[in-house]
C-alpha cells in the first residue's frame, strides 16, 4: 500500500493555531483554596458582636497552636468564647458541607455522564434527610443518626439505579433523573409521615432541621461532619482521575481495565457517606451538589484531577457565603437551605441558557 | 508462544430463547493478522463483538481472547469536554494504580502516541470538535498507550467521508504490520475487508457462516449469498500494480441508460 500522509490528508487544520481550552493549572484552585480561609477568618467577624478580621485571625491561630495562651492576650475572654464555641463551629460546619456537597455532586456527575444529576436529584439527599427524621424520632445519638442517614441515602440511591436499570437506561439519560425523582418523592412522603406521627415538642425543631440550617453549631456536629466528610472526599480525590474513566461509558471504561462494578459502587458509598453526615448535622441544603460542579467546569474543564479540588473549594466557598447571608439579612435567621434553593436555581437555570451549545455535556 | 489470540467455538447467543441471533460460530483469529467480520444489518457482528470485549455473556459455546483489547465505537461520543491529551492519557488506565494519578511520563506516552498519529498539535484542542477520522486517530493513539495487543472496532469508516475511510483504513493495516497487533473489525464494505484484511468472516445466517483467508471468502458468490446483490471481483492495474475491487452491480447505470438511449 502506498504512504499515506496523514498529516496532509486528516490534519488539515494543523495550519491554523489550533482552538485550545481553557487550562489553569492549579492557579485557580490555589486561589480559591486561599479564598476559603481568608472567607473562613471573615465569617468570623459577622454577627452581633463585632470583632476585627486581624483578631479573629489571631484568635483562630492561638487555638490552633498547641501551646498555653499568652498571659496577656490582646482579645477578652468574651471574644474568645465568642470565636472558639459559637462562630468557629458554624464557620467549620457551613464550609465542611459546602465541601462534601460539592465534591458528591461533581464525582456524581461525572460517575454517571450526566450534567444534570446531584445528590438531590438522584435521591440520596431524601433517603438520607428520611433516615435523619426517624432517628431523630427514636432520639438516637449522633453515630446513629448518621448511620441511618447513610443507610437510606445509600438505599435511595440503589433503587434509583435499579429503576434506572429496569428502564434499560443504565446510568445515562432521561430516565435515570426521573427515576431519582420518583424515589426521593416517595422518601420525602416518608418523611412527611415522621412529621405526622413525631410528638408536638419535636416538631418545630425537626422542621427547621429539614429546612436546611447550620443554627446550633458545636464541635460535636463539627466531627459528625468532619470525619465523613475528610475521609470518603480524601478517598475520592485519590479516585478523581478514575471519575474521568468511567464518564466515558461502561464497555469503554471496562476495555482500558477498569473495573466499572467496583469502582462505581465504592464511589457511590462515599458520595453517600458525605451526604449523609451533611443532611445529619444540617438537614438538606438543595441546589449545591448541582451548582457547584457546573461552575467549577467552566473555571478548569472537565478533568476531574483539577474539577473535583475546584468544586469542593468553590462548594464550601459558595454554602459559607450563604450561611453569612443568612446570618446578616435577616434578624430572625433564615435556613440556609432556602437560600441555596432561591439562589441555586436562577444560577441553573442561567448556565442551562449560557451553556448551550458550549460544550461542557453532550446529552 | 500461541500465535491464536482469540478463538471461538460453536459460539451462539440468543436475546430471547430459541431466537438465536447465531449459533455454532467457530474460528480462530492469528496474532498480528487483520480480521474483518462482515454481514448484513441485524445479523449480530455488534453482539459477537461485545462478547470478545466480555460485555455480553454468549448464550453458547466457548471464547478465549487472549490479549489486552481495545475498543473503537463506530461513532465516539463523549459527555463532557476533554482534551485530546486527556483522551489518551485515559489508555493509560492499566499503567496507573488505582489511587495514583499519572505520572508526566504517562503524559509523555501519551504525546508521542499522538504525534504517531500526526495530532500532537491538537493534545490541547477539545475532542469532541475534531472530524470524525480525527476521532478515530485519537482513539488509535489511546489504544497504542495502553500497550493494548487487540484492537477491535466497530464499523471504523462508516462516519467517515471517502479521504478520512482511505486514512483510517491505512492506519488499522499499518497498526497490525508495524505495531503488531491483532485488529478485528465489522464493515459494510466488503472492498475495506478485501483490502486490509488477512481473514474474515461471513456472518451469512444463524446457522451458517463462512471464514477463512479475506481473498478466499470474499467471492462472488459468497458476497451474493451475504447481500442478496451481484458483486463483481474485478482485477487491474494501477501504477504497475495488479489490484482487486468489488464492484455492486446496480440494478441500472447511466452508461447503461445512455447506451440504450
Amino acid at each position: 500500500m502506498s504512504e499515506v500522509t496523514t498529516a496532509e490528508v486528516v490534519v488539515p487544520r494543523t495550519n491554523k493555531p489550533p482552538i485550545t481550552q481553557k487550562r489553569h493549572g492549579w492557579a485557580v484552585p490555589f486561589l480559591l483554596g486561599v479564598g476559603v480561609l481568608i472567607a473562613m477568618l471573615a465569617s468570623l467577624c459577622i454577627g452581633a458582636y463585632p470583632m476585627s478580621f486581624w483578631k479573629a485571625a489571631r484568635i483562630v491561630v492561638h487555638l490552633a497552636w498547641p501551646f498555653p495562651l499568652p498571659s496577656n492576650p490582646p482579645w477578652s475572654v468574651k471574644e474568645i468564647t465568642v470565636v472558639q464555641i459559637i462562630r468557629l463551629p458554624r464557620v467549620l460546619l457551613a464550609t465542611l458541607a459546602g465541601m462534601g456537597l460539592g465534591m458528591a455532586g461533581t464525582a456524581l456527575q461525572g460517575m454517571m455522564r450526566n450534567p444534570l444529576v446531584g445528590p438531590d436529584i438522584v435521591g440520596v439527599t431524601s433517603g438520607a434527610a428520611f433516615g435523619g427524621v426517624m432517628a431523630m424520632m427514636f432520639n438516637f445519638n449522633p453515630a446513629g443518626i448518621i448511620g441511618l442517614a447513610f443507610a437510606f441515602g445509600l438505599g435511595a440511591m440503589a433503587l434509583t439505579f435499579g429503576l434506572a436499570k429496569l428502564a434499560r437506561s443504565g446510568t445515562n439519560g432521561l430516565a435515570l433523573i426521573l427515576a431519582g425523582v420518583f424515589i426521593g418523592a416517595f422518601f420525602i412522603a416518608l418523611v412527611g409521615l415522621i412529621q405526622f406521627l413525631v410528638p408536638d415538642a419535636k416538631l418545630p425543631t425537626m422542621v427547621y432541621w429539614l429546612l436546611g440550617t447550620f443554627v446550633g453549631a458545636d464541635e460535636k456536629k463539627v466531627f459528625m461532619i468532619g470525619i465523613p466528610t475528610l475521609v470518603g472526599g480524601a478517598v475520592l480525590m485519590l479516585l478523581r482521575w478514575r471519575i474521568n474513566l468511567l464518564s466515558l461509558g461502561d464497555l469503554d471504561a471496562k476495555t482500558l481495565g477498569v473495573n466499572v462494578g467496583v469502582l462505581r459502587w465504592g464511589i457511590i458509598a462515599l458520595v453517600s457517606l458525605i451526604v449523609a453526615s451533611q443532611v445529619a448535622v444540617s438537614g438538606i441544603v438543595g441546589w449545591v451538589g448541582l451548582v457547584v460542579p457546573h461552575c467549577a467546569r467552566m473555571l478548569v474543564g472537565p478533568d476531574h484531577r483539577r474539577l473535583l479540588p475546584t468544586a469542593a473549594l468553590l462548594g464550601g466557598l459558595f454554602v459559607l457565603g450563604l450561611d453569612d447571608l443568612t446570618r446578616s439579612i435577616v434578624k430572625a435567621e433564615l435556613p440556609v437551605g432556602i437560600l441555596t434553593a432561591l439562589i441555586g436555581t436562577p444560577i441553573v437555570c442561567f448556565l442551562f441558557w449560557k451553556t448551550q451549545g458550549k460544550g461542557w455535556g453532550r446529552e | 508462544m500461541n500465535n491464536t489470540v482469540v478463538e471461538f467455538d460453536n459460539l451462539g447467543h440468543a436475546y430471547h430463547p430459541s431466537r438465536w441471533i447465531f449459533q455454532n460460530y467457530s474460528t480462530q483469529v492469528k496474532r498480528g493478522s487483520t480480521f474483518a467480520l462482515l454481514g448484513p444489518n441485524g445479523c449480530g457482528k455488534t453482539t459477537l463483538l461485545k462478547i470478545l470485549l466480555g460485555a455480553l455473556k454468549p448464550t453458547a459455546g466457548s471464547i478465549k481472547v487472549e490479549g489486552r483489547t481495545a475498543f473503537v465505537p463506530q461513532l465516539f461520543q463523549v459527555t463532557f469536554d476533554y482534551s485530546v491529551l486527556d483522551m489518551v492519557l485515559m489508555g493509560r488506565a492499566r499503567q496507573v494504580g488505582l489511587f495514583s494519578q499519572p505520572t508526566a511520563q504517562d503524559e509523555e506516552a501519551a504525546m508521542a502516541s499522538l504525534e504517531r498519529f500526526g495530532m500532537a498539535d491538537f493534545a490541547r484542542h477539545p475532542f469532541h470538535e475534531l472530524s470524525g477520522g480525527e476521532r478515530q486517530l485519537v482513539i488509535f493513539a489511546r489504544a497504542l498507550v495502553s500497550a493494548a495487543e487487540i484492537l477491535i472496532l466497530d464499523e471504523p469508516t462508516s462516519a467517515l467521508d471517502l479521504k478520512n475511510q482511505i486514512v483510517v483504513l491505512d492506519w488499522i493495516g499499518r497498526l497490525s504490520r508495524e505495531a503488531g497487533l491483532t485488529v478485528l473489525f465489522t464493515t459494510h464494505h466488503p472492498n475495506h475487508a478485501l483490502a486490509i484484511s488477512d481473514h474474515a468472516l461471513l456472518m451469512l445466517g444463524e446457522n451458517h457462516y463462512v471464514s477463512g483467508e479475506a481473498r478466499e471468502v470474499l467471492s462472488e458468490e459468497h458476497l451474493r449469498a451475504l447481500y442478496d446483490v451481484e458483486i463483481k471481483r474485478l482485477l487491474f492495474e494501477h501504477q504497475g500494480e495488479p489490484r482487486e475491487t468489488l464492484v455492486p452491480m446496480l440494478p441500472s447505470s447511466n452508461i447503461a441508460r445512455k447506451n440504450k438511449s
